[in-house]
């Protein structure tokens, strides 16, 4: 069966659940081998965790430029390894960095790219991906035309399914291009950690909007989302009024979640907003205003307060649990 | 020494607009009016701030597309860039990101440059994935999704906001930088910059000046491809109710037969 070369992100020593998601997705299409760059000390538990996931092999690379240097060595390692193993496919992650290496690994090896696949499916012509087009007004379905289809994968885009396999680790020795140590990283500073599950992700998101007034009252919006183990997202509003980081910021111009679950409160459903959650299965609306557009796309919507209806679910959530 | 700067710029269909697709599978283009992409009026913006910081620099808007992508480069010149460069040529019609990195690479070579600001992703395709192209195509660094961007000699230093983390960036000249909508407020046009707009020379370039073969680009020479497209029906609204002292437990009923609590 066809080689599918994944390229896992990795964390704090562990797999992230994109790594998952597209090792469940690889195996529609072929055997998956995953990449794995920079893990260090954490390479040997990460590479079991994704061949719990489909991973026959897991490719370790390690270089101090993967941290050093913005981007580049990545391509380079993904690059040797590609042309080493000739996959019949390549996925990334969607993340801004997924996708940046996964446009310059296309063009050096002459291959077409396409991003930000919902689904992917076996098809004659090689796999094929669905993507979302125009605030998801659209599904379109594209194939790669030349060379070894590199495709990056949305968050979300599939339930990641446990098929245990070897997750051989095989060293890869990385000989780095000129171009490596083009952009240095001169300090980073890491985000505080959250218990939270991140936004592109998460299962559930909480967002709020203009309606949530303060920074200081994002709390109520906080203490649901904790409520439903969400991730809690932000408005452009709320965003530019300095309430929340652009970091959750959902929307057009932040990004784009599919979710089990969207609460939409005190946000009004602009096209802005709404092209950033639409595709999610369940959306929920609170808000004070009844000819809020967010209504329109809503599968059940409360007109009023939110800082009476969102303390109050908070509260029967709670009292479910116990 | 002069700084050329090159801000890339995309005329796109306005997406409050029912943006759509033609039958050839390509973005519809008629349909909708058409303006200057959002996060391109950042880059424009950020461009103008490191000229003006530099006391020495040419900004050159730069754009591909047919006619109506004047629109775009307008804009820009009457928010202060100096002179603008339109690339149009029939064959470019379908052209995808890898074909459409290659027409930008080789204008941004044959005007000259010491450094390409773009916004973050186009507001149509979004994809995201010009800044990192053109880099490679050009051989010069990248400093992509910033949130704040400097020139200071030639050096240039950014700051990009991840998830995982806050990184603090640094290249020599010349590369290629993306700034995101995080990156500092948009000036208006004014009367004055819109007027001056109309002398500001600008440059038609087809693709044999550029040594481009149509064949290398548009559909044809796409190297992925559109087998189909179907509009996703619109949700229908559920159920609203107004909330007289009950709502969050209403909405806890839903949620609980729901399964998700």
């Amino acid at each position: 069966m066809s080689d599918i070369l994944v390229l896992a992100d990795h964390r704090d020593g562990a797999a992230r659940k994109p790594a998952l998601e597209l090792l469940t997705l690889a195996r529609r299409i072929g055997t998956p081998a995953a990449v794995l760059l920079g893990a260090g000390d954490a390479a040997g538990s990460i590479a079991a965790r994704l061949g719990e996931y489909g991973a026959a092999k897991v490719y370790r690379g390690e270089a101090d430029e993967f941290e050093d240097y913005l981007v580049v060595p990545k391509v380079d390692a993904l690059e040797q390894i590609a042309r080493q193993i000739a996959p019949a496919a390549i996925l990334l992650t969607s993340s801004a960095e997924g996708k940046e290496i996964a446009a310059r690994l296309a063009l050096r090896l002459g291959s077409g790219i396409v991003t930000d696949a919902t689904d992917l499916e076996t098809g004659d012509g090689g796999p094929v991906a669905a993507q979302p087009a125009f605030a998801a007004a659209f599904t379109v379905r594209s194939t790669v035309k030349r060379g070894i289809p590199v495709i990056t994968v949305k968050p979300n885009a599939v339930a990641p399914e446990p098929e245990p396999a070897a997750g051989e680790l095989t060293d890869v020795s990385i000989s780095l291009s000129a171009a490596a140590t083009g952009t240095r990283v001169t300090a980073r500073t890491p985000r505080r950690a959250s218990s939270r599950p991140e936004l592109t992700e998460a299962t559930a998101v909480v967002s709020g909007g203009r309606g949530v007034g303060s920074a200081e009252a994002f709390t109520v919006i906080e203490e649901l989302a904790d409520a439903l183990g969400a991730a809690v997202g932000a408005s452009r509003a709320a965003v530019d009024a300095g309430w929340y980081p652009h970091t959750h910021q959902v929307g057009q111009t932040g990004k784009t979640v599919s979710p089990q679950l969207y609460i939409a409160s005190g946000i009004s459903g602009a096209i802005q907003h709404r092209a950033g959650m639409q595709t999610s299965k369940t959306i929920v609306a609170v808000n004070k205003d009844p000819e809020a557009p967010i209504f329109d796309l809503a599968d059940f919507g409360v007109v009023g307060d939110l800082f009476e209806v969102l303390p109050q679910l908070t509260t029967a959530i709670r009292a479910s649990r116990n | 020494m002069s700084l050329r700067i090159i801000v890339a710029v995309k005329h796109v269909p306005d997406a409050t607009g029912d943006r759509r697709f033609a039958e050839d599978g390509t973005t519809d283009r008629a349909s909708v009016d058409g303006l200057l992409s959002e996060l391109d009026e950042y880059a424009v913006e950020q461009a103008l701030r490191i000229a003006e910081a530099h006391g020495d620099a040419q900004v050159t808007a730069l754009t591909i597309g047919p006619d109506a992508a004047m629109d775009a480069l307008r804009k820009a010149l009457s928010m202060g860039a100096d002179d603008a460069v339109h690339v149009s040529d029939e064959s470019i019609h379908g052209t995808d990101a890898i074909g459409t990195s290659l027409i930008l690479a080789r204008a941004v070579e044959r005007t000259g440059f010491d450094l390409v600001v773009c916004g973050m992703a186009s507001t149509d395709g979004a994809m995201g994935v010009i800044p990192a192209l053109l880099a490679e195509r050009l051989g010069v660094p990248q400093l992509t999704m910033l949130s704040e961007v400097t020139v200071d000699g030639d050096t240039v230093r950014g700051r990009r906001d991840s998830d995982a983390a806050t990184e603090q960036l640094e290249s020599r000249l010349p590369a290629v930088v993306s700034v995101t909508d995080q990156s500092g407020e948009v000036r208006y046009p004014n009367f004055k910059g819109i007027l001056a707009a109309k002398k500001k020379p600008v440059a038609g370039l087809g693709l044999h000046e550029l040594g481009i073969e149509a064949e290398a680009v548009g559909l044809e020479g796409a190297w992925s491809a559109v087998n189909q497209i179907v509009a996703r029906p619109p949700r229908v609204a559920g159920t609203i109710v107004r909330d007289e002292g009950d709502g969050g437990g209403k909405l806890a009923a839903f949620l609980a037969a729901q399964k998700f609590i």
